[in-house]
């Protein structure tokens, strides 16, 4: 309790420091209200170099991208700029930046060092208050890696700035999809969250299901039809070795997800027409059936603490979603809505559920509390399935599927509130997203 | 809820007639031979009744069914009688049973929905004497409908099992 007390206080003092120049430090509340989003300058980050100089042009566009993307900030257009900053070190013009009312500005330098790694380093200001807002960070990377680099600036902008946990620096695994929908080709695909640096980890050559991250977002489950029947498959990101995980003759497997302790794996089964749930030891091979039952189980997902479940069910006459103890046993249902509920995803948070809904003729992507209170739809269209969170839980990953002969799926995101809905670019169709964890 | 199924029933029972019908998948083009079934290349000709040609287009490969439903309705079991028939007689062949749903459903569920629709297309050919060994059930789910179109005349064909045959017999 002492502990608890301490390191309470610590937090309050850390974030009451820049407060005594103003009312607040600078911060977004994020409440469910219509947030104006703030407005920002994030100059090109200067360089020695010419090749350092380009890299800071590119960081500070991707930065800037990542904190518009998420609806709460609003760039500054560099046309509106009156101070230029040429030096990292030279003392802010608070004057300038107020005058173009950017309450946020970000400065940066890169530079390129004897081993050929950049070095990056940030300052985020509250101009208003006319101050620093957090302390000035260093990060260290491959030119590879630099729009990593820059997620991470942006990370810390987001977090210092929302007191939220970031998400930026992250990636999705999803099915990439060409072709028409009768011959649909579909090969899994990794990218950053923002759709840059894309690469496909399976050929076309068979058709492939609903990707899943580990918890330490090294390995990937998914369906794959590759002998001809559907099997779970779990591949490894880094070198996209890949072995079959279930494979009893005559059954078919699919909607696997790791546990939090990413050694077990629940998914569906099916076995004379019969579809539930079962738990396996990934070290072991070996399963254990978790409902026994007539009716379809599918679609489960783990609390993050591990101890419940949370599936789909057509049980009660129409698919909706129970919440069940991780080892089995009796479920309740949580969903009394109008219309059918599939593919619950437990909030990395554990707050809510995100789930898909269907009702008169649209689905929606929604989101509930854990004992199926508070529901809230945040889209509509012809087809949205299959959320994803954001490994701060305050963004969902979705498919949206146009209807039609020419329908095809895209990605796209939202915002828990049900603002700031966008579609996330990729070079072709894309379905089921799968969001990493936050990367190390 | 009578009046509901019977309209059901009733809209699977016209549109399987509309399935039935063997010029419905021979438009000359022999791309349409694959229509629906995933093994690609059909061997013989439609007018050799020993042909998996035959089957596909004179008996009829494929039977609908209802929204969320996997019953068989009387016309679905009268094109079973005749697979069945067909597969006692030609003993060497051996069928992959495929499930498919209709775009109205999560992708999950439809692959469940798929896998019951195969499993009732199997169940009712051994109980018509066909040997459990020669049928294999697949689901696709969603993945692979026929019909483009985003309403009920597409759905309604695109929720079919398929029996596909295959040359090489099971062992």
């Amino acid at each position: 309790m002492m502990r608890y007390i301490l390191s309470l206080l610590t937090v309050l003092m850390l974030w009451s420091l820049p407060a005594t120049a103003q009312t607040g430090p600078l911060r977004i509340e994020i409440t469910e209200g219509v947030i104006e989003p703030l407005p920002f300058a994030a100059p090109d980050f200067v360089s020695d170099s010419t090749t350092g100089a380009e890299f800071g042009r590119r960081i500070a566009e991707v930065i800037a991208a990542d904190l518009t993307g998420t609806g709460l900030f609003r760039e500054i257009q560099p046309e509106a700029f009156i101070s230029r900053v040429t030096s990292f070190s030279s003392p802010v013009q608070y004057a300038d930046w107020k005058a173009i009312n950017a309450q946020a500005l970000v400065t940066g330098a890169v530079s390129v060092d004897a081993g050929g790694q950049l070095v990056v380093r940030f300052r985020l200001y509250d101009v208003f208050a006319g101050q620093e807002l957090g302390q000035g960070l260093q990060l260290v990377g491959t030119q590879d890696g630099w729009r990593r680099i820059a997620h991470k600036v942006a990370d810390q902008i987001y977090s210092r700035i929302t007191g939220e946990a970031p998400y930026f620096d992250s990636r999705v695994v999803y099915v990439a999809e060409t072709g028409p929908k009768d011959q649909r080709i579909k090969r899994l695909a990794i990218m950053d969250y923002d759709g840059a640096n894309v690469s496909y980890l399976t050929d076309s050559a068979s058709i492939v299901l609903a990707p899943r991250f580990s918890p330490d977002g090294r390995q990937v489950l998914y369906t794959s039809y590759e002998s001809g029947f559907p099997r779970i498959y779990v591949l490894q990101v880094g070198s996209a070795q890949r072995r079959v995980l279930e494979q009893q003759d005559g059954t078919m497997s699919f909607a696997p997800r790791f546990a939090p302790d990413g050694r077990r794996v629940v998914y569906s089964l099916s076995s004379g027409g019969n579809t539930d749930l079962y738990m396996m030891d990934i070290g072991s091979g070996t399963s254990t059936r978790l409902t026994n039952a007539p009716s379809i189980e599918t679609a489960p997902s783990f609390s993050p603490d591990g101890s419940r479940i949370v599936f789909e069910s057509d049980r009660s006459g129409s698919p909706q979603l129970y919440i069940m103890p991780s080892a089995g046993g009796e479920a309740q249902r949580i969903s009394f809505g109008q219309g059918r509920y599939g593919t619950p995803v437990w909030s990395p948070r554990g707050d809510l559920i995100a789930f898909t809904k269907q009702s008169k003729g649209r689905f929606h992507i929604g989101v509930m509390r854990t004992d199926g209170s508070e529901e809230r739809l945040l889209t509509a269209s012809f087809l949205d399935e299959g959320p994803t969170w954001s490994p701060n839980g305050r963004v969902i990953m979705f498919t949206r599927e146009t209807q039609g002969a020419q329908g095809s799926a895209s990605l796209y995101s939202v915002d828990i509130s049900g603002r700031n809905l966008r579609k996330v670019p990729t070079e072709a169709g894309g379905s089921d997203p799968s969001w990493s964890p936050l990367q190390d | 809820m009578t009046y509901l199924s019977k309209t059901l029933l009733l809209c699977a029972g016209l549109a399987l007639a509309a399935c039935s019908n063997p010029d419905r998948f021979d438009d000359g083009t022999g791309a349409g031979f694959n229509n629906g079934g995933m093994n690609a290349g059909m061997a013989g000709s439609a007018s050799d009744p020993t042909s998996p040609l035959y089957f596909q287009q004179t008996i009829g490969d494929r039977v609908l069914f209802a929204v969320d439903q996997s019953t068989l309705s009387a016309e679905a079991q009268a094109v079973l009688d005749g697979q069945a028939q067909w597969l006692m007689t030609n003993i060497d062949y051996s069928a992959v049973i495929e499930g498919h749903a209709d775009e109205q459903g999560t992708r999950e569920y439809n692959l469940a929905l798929g896998a019951r629709r195969a499993n009732a297309v199997q169940e009712y050919l051994v109980s018509r004497g066909i040997a459990g060994n020669r049928l294999k059930v697949v689901s696709y789910g969603k993945e692979r409908p026929i019909e483009l179109c985003s309403n009920e005349a597409c759905y309604a064909k695109n929720r079919r099992a398929v029996t596909v045959i295959s040359a090489v017999p099971s062992s």
